[in-house]
């Protein structure tokens, strides 16, 4: 039991540093500039949220903080430490789920713990259904994974995610592909479990109303090449509501500029 | 109810159906049977052992060519998934080799091995392996890369990928490719049965043959349709199994 209560105290989140972070990718038309010169650092426990257009470098950065590339030049710090490999400090949490079909709910969870060292079997289990519990599936623990629906998988993605106790978390349009209300459920369900596990999170979206809801700041990106153009802090006291006026408002000061930088860039805002 | 009976009334029409043709004595009884002269073969041979022996010598082969095929052509494949070197080089030999009908095997089998087990279990496995080792080729790069990433995030590396991740995750493509590697095997011996005399075995292929020298339609049409029930018992005992389980587990249609 003791074991078991080591593994779920809450971990303090952690400070992310980006340092003079550039990427460039070879394609088959020619170099494209993923990430240009980037720096930025995220409090701990805070929730940055970035926005941009397709191939703005915003997914790239997230990998890089994830461990999953390498920067050409530059680092990323947390807590001072360089970061060269994923890690179960950072955990992920995909657009498609990236759950394993051939485990049931149960089993991905348990993927994540037996990768843990210090915990028996008995104690595993325990973990995994404290995380279920925790996104509300606690009676799904033996389904399948194709049973579920598009929300369920992203509850379970995101217990999964959470199981190893990590300090980070980071997240990559996880939504994306959700209906309206199923994505609004889950914005209450991230600030909600935000509250009693606070983890430093990183938000990747091209929503910006989704951005403006969740995040503590919302930073917008800019393409070609990859950069941050614009940073907006989102003062607004939690748990927010999707629909709120406020939420609103600081959403349309983000659109404004985001159609603001497309127009001087010639280009249309299509999202 | 209705899915046992209409394949019985099937199968019952189909052979009344048989035995009328070959009583209007359009043709001649040496080449098409009647039913009955069949079902008496099958009684006489079944009871002196023939059939009973040649059909263990035939699947003896078949399995010991198929699991050594299996052996090399599915670490092969994914060898060949894994290192661009083994690609570039394997992967152009396999698929290449894929293309040969296994029959051609044949010829070289016999100049090698004599008119031996060796000739063709040799066959066997050359009919299983290329096409297993292409299934697991294709099975593993076909893998969504977002399984890796998720298991590197969560500690996953190295060995613990592939035996945790990479495998099941190729499970439903490497069972396609053994049950592709099974039809290729079982092809491939029923052509050097057929073509090769083994004196230390007498196969279904071997009885198909001399069903033909001796003019015996009645034990060649006997023949082959044991060599179909194999076939089909084949795939229910070996392959459906897994395949509920991946319909099952994958949720993949059947």
């Amino acid at each position: 039991m003791t074991a078991v209560h080591e593994e779920l105290r809450n971990v303090p989140p952690v400070k992310l540093v980006v340092q003079n972070v550039s990427k460039t990718f070879a394609t088959r038309h020619g170099p494209v500039h993923a990430l240009d010169d980037i720096s930025l650092s995220v409090r701990e426990g805070e929730c940055v949220c970035m926005v941009g257009p397709s191939g703005c470098g915003k997914s790239t950065l997230l990998n890089i903080i994830a461990g999953l590339e390498t920067p050409d030049s530059g680092a990323v710090l947390a807590d001072g430490k360089p970061i060269s490999a994923p890690g179960r400090d950072r955990m992920v949490l995909f657009q498609e789920s990236a759950l394993f079909p051939w485990l049931d709910v149960m089993g991905n969870l348990m993927f994540a713990l037996k990768l843990k060292p210090n915990l028996n079997k008995q104690a595993r289990r325990e973990v995994a259904l404290y995380y279920l519990g925790l996104v509300g599936l606690g009676k799904f623990a033996h389904s399948h994974i194709h049973e579920l629906s598009g929300g369920m998988k992203q509850r379970v993605a995101l217990a999964r995610a959470m199981a190893p106790n990590p300090r980070v978390l980071l997240m990559d349009e996880p939504f994306a592909a959700l209906d309206a209300i199923t994505r609004e459920q889950l914005y209450d369900d991230i600030q909600r479990i935000q509250e009693e596990r606070p983890k430093t999170i990183i938000f990747v979206t091209h929503n910006v109303r989704e951005a403006a809801c969740l995040g503590d700041r919302v930073l917008l990106f800019a393409p070609r090449p990859g950069r941050i153009e614009g940073e907006f802090p989102v003062p607004l006291s939690r748990p927010r509501d999707f629909g709120s006026l406020d939420v609103a408002r600081h959403a349309s000061e983000v659109m404004h500029a985001l159609k603001h930088h497309l127009q001087s860039e010639g280009m249309e805002a299509t999202e | 109810m209705r899915r046992v009976l209409s394949p019985i009334f099937f199968f019952g029409a189909l052979v009344v159906a048989w035995e009328a043709l070959v009583r209007a004595g359009i043709w001649s009884p040496v080449m098409i049977p009647s039913p009955l002269s069949v079902g008496e073969y099958f009684w006489r041979a079944g009871m002196d052992g023939t059939l009973g022996g040649a059909m263990l010598v035939t699947l003896r082969r078949l399995l010991l060519g198929y699991f050594i095929g299996l052996l090399i052509g599915l670490p092969l494949g994914f060898m060949t998934a894994r290192f661009r070197i083994c690609k570039d080089t394997l992967g152009v030999v396999a698929l290449g080799l894929q293309t040969l009908p296994s029959i051609c095997w044949v010829p070289l089998a016999l100049l090698w091995f004599g008119q031996t087990e060796v000739a063709t279990l040799f066959v066997v496995i050359m009919g299983t392996v290329w096409s297993a080792l292409i299934a697991t080729d294709h099975g593993v790069r076909t893998i969504s890369p977002i399984y890796v990433r998720a298991a590197m995030t969560m500690g996953s590396r190295r060995l613990h990928t592939w035996v945790k991740v990479i495998l099941p995750a190729s499970l439903p493509f490497i069972v396609s490719g053994m049950k592709q590697g099974w039809a290729f095997a079982w092809r491939s011996l029923m052509a050097a049965e057929i073509y090769v005399t083994i004196l230390t075995g007498f196969g279904l292929g071997q009885l198909l043959h001399y069903g033909r020298e001796l003019h015996a339609m009645d034990q060649v049409i006997a023949v082959m349709l044991i060599i179909i029930l194999i076939g089909l018992l084949a795939d229910k005992i070996l392959f459906s199994p897994w395949e509920r389980f991946l319909h099952r587990r994958w949720g993949t249609t059947e």
